[in-house]
């Protein structure tokens, strides 16, 4: 089963519910997608075994037999292609990678070239196969390296996937086609309107969801009266502890500190199980 | 020659835009008739690149020099490939720019004026 | 006039309490709500609808399932996974990019305008407040966020206003890149985490990477006193100036739970703390003239 642990709204937990599920459970890869902003290797503190650059590929243009038609620029959605004088420039910033440009030139005068837009590192934790993706600073676009973490999908494994906060692109390339989505959320008004987009997303893409109320006793009722309205199950509460916070702010996972809780994550994965099955 | 002008609206009364990406129209004035047109800007639409596009459209319709407010780097860079002038820090209306250009008081642009990304720049 | 952008790298760890709090205390002022995606500021300003614009970006592919064969040219090049089985797309996975489109010998395949959300422009009691909202799953391009960056801007311009005040979104991809270039401040919150000094670091080299000067506020300090007196290290060993140090206090989530800002709801240490900060921020900004 693939999980995957998103939020709409930041800070809410999605790091410490992933970590700590996956030092709870057994046969388990953990794949951090937040790839703008990756924290999960703070926790588990993984030996990396494997470090590889994520590229798109981007067009180069030979000059020799490219005769300046402006085919490329035509056929480019992003504006990535300039045509004057006969000149050709590319603006890689804005390039998605489509092939469209390569395909479509009448003269073979593209090829592609691989501009490197971030990395991935695998490696493990005792039992706990691990791997993240890491933007290279000043790139603007994360789904194409989030792509790449998923390519190392074990599906042998109970897979966790710590997901990016929002809910546009970035999160659906990390949860699209996951089995379970655990939306984690602050009893406040702020984690309630951001719960209520990310469920429209999760909605939209048909994958079975529930919600983690966290520091579930700061805050007010509302989020509880919108799950019960919406028929959706409450997975969890973890009330706020300075004591969990204090564990968190020095990097050390909640379980090993904590370790009754580790039977709290293992009954949230039985629960998962149940409401697949059920 | 066809210079062409950001504009806010499709008059010579109306404004010089500062953005020469994302204006919502240019006036190409033609100096050998005195004559101008209004042109929509279709790439005030554009996810991105909006500066590209704009300057794209700009050297396919040949005019050798643009009057606006603020270029970005990446429309710079096509536009002095295309060897279009640049003549920014515009204001005022369309009808006093192309005056000022008659009477050369405006000096050619030789850098980006604004630093940086989505034509968002610093003064 | 002078655009300050609050962000952080870290999800949670106040930007929005502190841009409140700042539209709270600064005088003639525009707010701007950039964290198109999850956008919060307005449920502590409670604002007055004016203007309401659909926006529109970008294309999707739709296929014509009438006037397609089943080729499958389409699928074969598409690198985003994004032609199903069936030759139909998948709008959540399209890029927009128009191959498929181009290569159908059928011409089954059309490219379709999204209409991918809306824009407001609002009054509140502080004073105008341009916001969004993306529409769900869609592409965040950074382009909204471009566009209510310059509203607000012509807004302040238009009325002589003093400040721009820009509610950041978490990450370093396009949408905070949008929100950061040209402006005169940017704001870092940090919390006194391990996670969040991570993240910190990574906005900041995205800070400087655009050429933009960078000062901190470290949030909920107490939580953690030898993660303070690292990021306290960390800042002078980086020549980044911290405008100051806020305590953890649950009157802010009771702020937020009232639709207030902290400045209006209580008058200790938070507040105290971000009167402190903003006239120092005032100060450094109005220096650098």
């Amino acid at each position: 089963m693939i999980i995957s642990i998103a939020s709409g709204k930041g800070g809410t937990g999605k790091t410490t519910i992933a970590t700590s599920l996956a030092l709870s459970l057994s046969n388990v890869q953990l794949l951090d997608c937040d790839v703008e902003e990756p924290n999960c290797h703070i926790f588990i503190r993984p030996i990396l075994e494997s470090r590889n650059p994520v590229s798109i590929p981007v067009p180069g243009v030979n000059q020799d037999k490219c005769d300046g038609c402006g085919r490329c620029q035509e056929v480019c959605a992003y504006n990535a292609i300039a045509v004057v004088n006969k000149e050709v420039l590319i603006f890689s910033e804005l390039c998605h990678g489509c092939g469209s440009c390569t395909y479509f030139c009448p003269n073979d005068a593209i090829e592609e070239i691989n501009k490197k837009i971030g990395i991935i590192e695998t490696g493990r934790k005792n039992e706990i196969q691990f791997a993240h993706g890491k933007l290279d600073i000043g790139m603007m676009m994360s789904p194409p390296v989030i792509r790449a973490v998923r390519k190392h999908i074990n599906k042998k494994k109970t897979v966790i996937i710590d997901a990016p906060p929002g809910t546009s692109c970035p999160v659906i390339t990390a949860i699209n086609g996951t089995d379970f989505v655990i939306l984690v959320t602050e009893p406040t008004p702020f984690g309630l309107n951001d719960l209520s987009l990310a469920v429209e997303v999760v909605r939209k893409l048909g994958i079975p969801f529930g919600v983690i109320i966290n520091r579930s006793d700061l805050g007010n009722k509302k989020t509880d009266e919108y799950c019960v309205r919406e028929n959706i199950p409450i997975l969890m509460r973890i009330p706020f502890s300075k004591k969990i916070a204090e564990i968190y702010s020095r990097g050390d996972p909640v379980v090993k500190e904590l370790p009754e809780y580790r039977e709290k994550f293992q009954g949230l994965y039985k629960k998962i199980k149940e409401i697949k099955t059920g | 020659m066809k210079i062409a002008i950001t504009s806010s609206g499709t008059t010579l009364q109306s404004g010089v835009d500062p953005r020469f990406g994302r204006c919502p129209y240019y006036i190409i004035y033609d100096t050998e008739n005195d004559s101008f047109e209004a042109i929509e800007n279709k790439s005030s639409l554009a996810g991105g690149g909006a500066g590209i596009q704009a300057a794209q459209n700009i050297s396919d319709m040949k005019a050798e020099a643009v009057i606006t407010g603020n270029v970005g780097p990446n429309a710079f860079r096509v536009l002095s490939a295309a060897s279009v002038k640049i003549y920014s820090g515009a204001t005022g209306s369309i009808k006093d720019a192309i005056e000022k250009f008659k009477n050369g008081e405006y000096e050619e642009t030789t850098g980006p004026d604004v630093g940086s990304h989505f034509g968002m720049g610093r003064k | 006039m002078k655009q300050i952008v609050i962000i952080s790298g870290k999800g949670g760890t106040g930007k929005t309490v502190i841009t409140g709090a700042f539209a709270a205390l600064a005088e003639d002022k525009v707010m701007v709500d950039c964290d198109v995606d999850a956008a919060d500021l307005h449920l502590i300003l409670d604002p007055e609808i004016k203007q309401s614009h659909i926006f529109r970006s970008g294309v999707t592919a739709f296929t014509h399932k009438e006037l397609c064969e089943g080729c499958g040219v389409c699928k074969t090049v598409c690198r985003f996974e994004a032609v199903k089985d069936d030759f139909t797309i998948d709008p959540v996975s399209c890029e927009g990019c128009a191959f498929c489109s181009l290569v159908c010998p059928q011409n089954a395949i059309q490219m379709k305008t999204n209409v991918s959300g809306k824009w407001f422009v609002s009054g509140t009691r502080f004073g105008p407040l341009v916001h969004a909202r993306l529409g769900v799953a869609e592409e965040n391009s950074g382009k909204l966020v471009s566009l209510v960056r310059q509203k607000a801007k012509e807004i302040a311009e238009s009325k002589n206003y003093k400040w721009v005040i820009i509610d950041g979104s978490p990450g370093i991809g396009c949408p905070v890149i949008a929100s950061i270039t040209g402006v005169d401040c940017a704001v870092i919150v940090i919390e006194p985490t391990l996670s969040g000094l991570h993240d910190a670091r990574r906005v900041i080299d995205v800070v400087k990477y655009f050429n933009v000067p960078a000062k901190i506020i470290i949030n909920k300090y107490d939580l953690n006193h030898d993660m303070t007196k690292k990021i306290e290290r960390w800042s002078e060993d980086n020549n980044i100036q911290i405008l100051g140090k806020i305590i953890f206090d649950k009157a802010v989530v009771e702020s937020v739970v009232e639709g207030k800002t902290i400045i209006e709801y209580s008058n200790d240490g938070v507040t105290k703390a971000l009167r402190n900060i903003w006239r120092l921020l005032e100060e450094e900004l109005d220096r650098t003239n």
